[in-house]
């Protein structure tokens, strides 16, 4: 059997480098993970279940999911045309554009957070024009889709840029040559090899978003029940001891955003299908 | 050649280990406590100095009182801490029986060497005619005050401005009424006090701060009293910060001397002057007497008066599904 599957692998090194791969994985990921399981385990179902559910824990999770989903959707669109943007057009100054893209990724999110909150703040830069609209950013939830959006564009510009810079403009050229519009060019013909790549930016976006604590804690204002995104609750539940509660939360977390990136990438696969072979 | 090096490293060592040594102590404090102790371990160690000889470097770690307390019980290795309320040094007693449960009467006023309450610190003209805690609820008043779950200072506002709607209309119900409408007004709840100052000093947000004040004095002073100023409201609460030190830390390290010293250095002449300086209120009547046109006269109530104690306010008003989270559940 072994020497089977040997001779018909062309790749020397299989078991050592999936048993290496399986170890590091164990260590780096899931050793820490099932340490809060553990910890969780200790608590009995109906305690579990309370701590999980009350009033104010749900409405930090729909925060926390509604807010990284919707910026991560942002991100898909106006991530896919500054991508666009800088593969496909040389223009001066390009590569300082590109530069700037990786800055969200390179500042300390407290960094970040605090320069966002002093000019979204009602008495900041762009705050003073947006609060008398009836806009206020900072502070308000709002001001937790703001932080979540930037700190999640580099991943779906950085995930997309190797495919486009791939695409051959041949393609659309005989594309048009064939009577196709510029619409249909797009839907037809580039979309389908964009789409997988958009959904995994959209999925690294997306759970960067939503354990992401240091942007979004200076931004929101930190209200129970409207603007407390649950990275916030649980160190919050830690800071008064309450190790289980904390851990409950974190399980709770941990399981529905596996479930949606599980969810995602089978979406990611499904989508190959329509793609121009 | 080799071996003499290594001799004279070993000689030079003996040596130094001989004549002094160096002691390294870790003081685990809460947010607003920076400057004060920046001011008393310089004096701390020159005292020590000459009192036996051994030098004294004294770190310091600040952070919200909670968080600290939590790092200290997760094994962070402070030989004394420094807390914004007893509740967080009981805390290092039931969760990790680092210290007996009656710490706090091993040293003098209740292990608290000074004392604190809570002010309103508006801006400069006070547009909104803030006087007293009743117009902090005025239409169009907004309050900025760090979450009481999570940061000691905004516990002490919190029962400051429960204890006087309690006192002035005479009952429980009213006082919950007083703090509800009150927190309404709060647009932004930080988690520590330190945070609360820089959202309303530096962002501007808010038009009253609910402060600590040494925190209040020390925002004057750094940011000019041009910008801001103090409103001592008729009565306020009796903050007391409390100190001990960690007996399981001191015991392994061998510190146990120098951190009680390094306390009870607190209640020396020196030691109090340094925290008036400072803008704590010294418990020493003679020192206090000297900062007599620094702080201002409050009608003072303690915990124990309003609320029965800090176990009891605790149960009633913080732990999940107490008076403050009802407010945010309605």
């Amino acid at each position: 059997m072994a020497t089977a599957r040997t001779r018909r692998s062309a790749l020397p090194g299989f078991g050592i480098t999936l048993g290496f791969t399986l170890a590091y994985l164990g260590l780096i990921v899931l050793i820490p993970l099932s340490a809060t399981f553990i910890r969780a385990a200790g608590m009995d179902w109906g305690s579990f279940w309370a701590a999980v559910t009350s009033p104010r824990v749900l409405a930090a999770y729909r925060l926390s999911f509604g807010a990284s989903l919707a910026a991560g959707a942002v991100n898909m669109v106006f991530g896919l045309i500054v991508a666009w943007v800088l593969t496909r057009y040389p223009f001066p100054g390009r590569r300082v554009v590109d530069a700037l893209v990786d800055l969200p990724f390179a500042l300390p999110t407290a960094v970040a957070g605090i320069a966002l909150t002093s000019i979204y703040a009602p008495n900041g830069w762009i705050g003073r024009w947006l609060a008398p609209l009836g806009f206020p950013v900072a502070f308000t939830r709002l001001g937790v889709f703001v932080a979540l959006t930037f700190i999640g564009l580099p991943f779906v510009v950085r995930t997309l840029q190797p495919v486009i810079q791939e695409l051959q403009p041949e393609m659309e050229e005989s594309a048009a040559s064939l009577g196709a519009t510029r619409w249909q060019t797009f839907r037809r013909v580039l979309l389908p090899e964009l789409v997988p790549p958009l959904l995994t930016g959209f999925a690294l976006a997306f759970a960067r978003a939503l354990g992401e604590y240091g942007s979004v804690v200076f931004i929101s204002g930190n209200m129970p029940m409207r603007t407390e995104i649950v990275p916030l609750l649980i160190i919050t539940k830690l800071e008064q001891y309450d190790y289980s509660g904390a851990t409950a939360i974190a399980v709770v977390m941990l399981v529905s955003s596996f479930l949606l990136l599980l969810l995602i990438n089978l979406l990611q696969k499904w989508s190959r299908r329509f793609q121009a072979v | 050649m080799k071996k003499s090096l290594t001799a004279t490293l070993l000689a030079l060592a003996l040596a130094s280990a001989a004549t002094a040594e160096t002691i390294t102590l870790l003081n685990v404090s809460y947010d607003p406590t920076r400057e004060l102790y920046a001011d008393f371990n310089p004096a701390f160690a020159r005292y020590w100095k000459a009192k036996t000889g051994d030098d004294v470097v004294v770190k310091q770690s600040h952070g919200g009182s909670g968080a600290q307390a939590r790092s200290v019980i997760d094994g962070l290795q402070a030989d004394v801490v420094t807390l914004a309320l007893a509740a967080d040094i009981d805390a290092l007693h039931k969760k990790a029986g680092l210290l007996p449960a009656d710490w706090q009467k091993r040293l003098p006023e209740r292990s608290t060497p000074y004392t604190s309450t809570i002010v309103l610190l508006v801006r400069k003209g006070n547009p909104k005619g803030i006087k007293d805690w009743d117009d902090v609820i005025n239409p169009g008043v907004s309050i900025v005050v760090a979450n009481p779950k999570t940061s000691g200072g905004a516990r002490w506002a919190y029962l400051a401005a429960w204890g006087y709607a309690e006192r002035k209309y005479g009952s429980k119900e009213k006082a919950r009424e007083f703090i509800t409408a009150l927190y309404k007004h709060v647009p932004v709840l930080d988690s520590g006090a330190r945070g609360a100052t820089t959202t309303f000093v530096q962002r501007g947000i808010g038009d009253v701060l609910l402060a600590w004040e040494n925190e209040a004095f020390l925002a004057l002073k750094e940011f000019g009293a041009d910008k801001f100023e103090i409103v001592v409201p008729s009565s306020s609460i009796l903050a007391e910060p409390p100190v001990a030190w960690v007996d399981k830390v001191v015991a392994r390290k061998g510190t146990e001397a120098v951190a009680k010293a390094y306390l009870e250095y607190l209640y020396s002449d020196e030691g109090q002057e340094i925290a008036g300086r400072n803008f704590y209120r010294p418990r020493n009547p003679a020192v206090a007497a000297k900062f007599a046109d620094v702080f201002p006269k409050i009608e003072l109530f303690t915990i124990d008066d309003v609320f029965g104690g800090w176990t009891k306010a605790q149960h009633a008003h913080f732990a999940d599904g107490g008076v403050f989270d009802q407010i945010y559940q309605k």
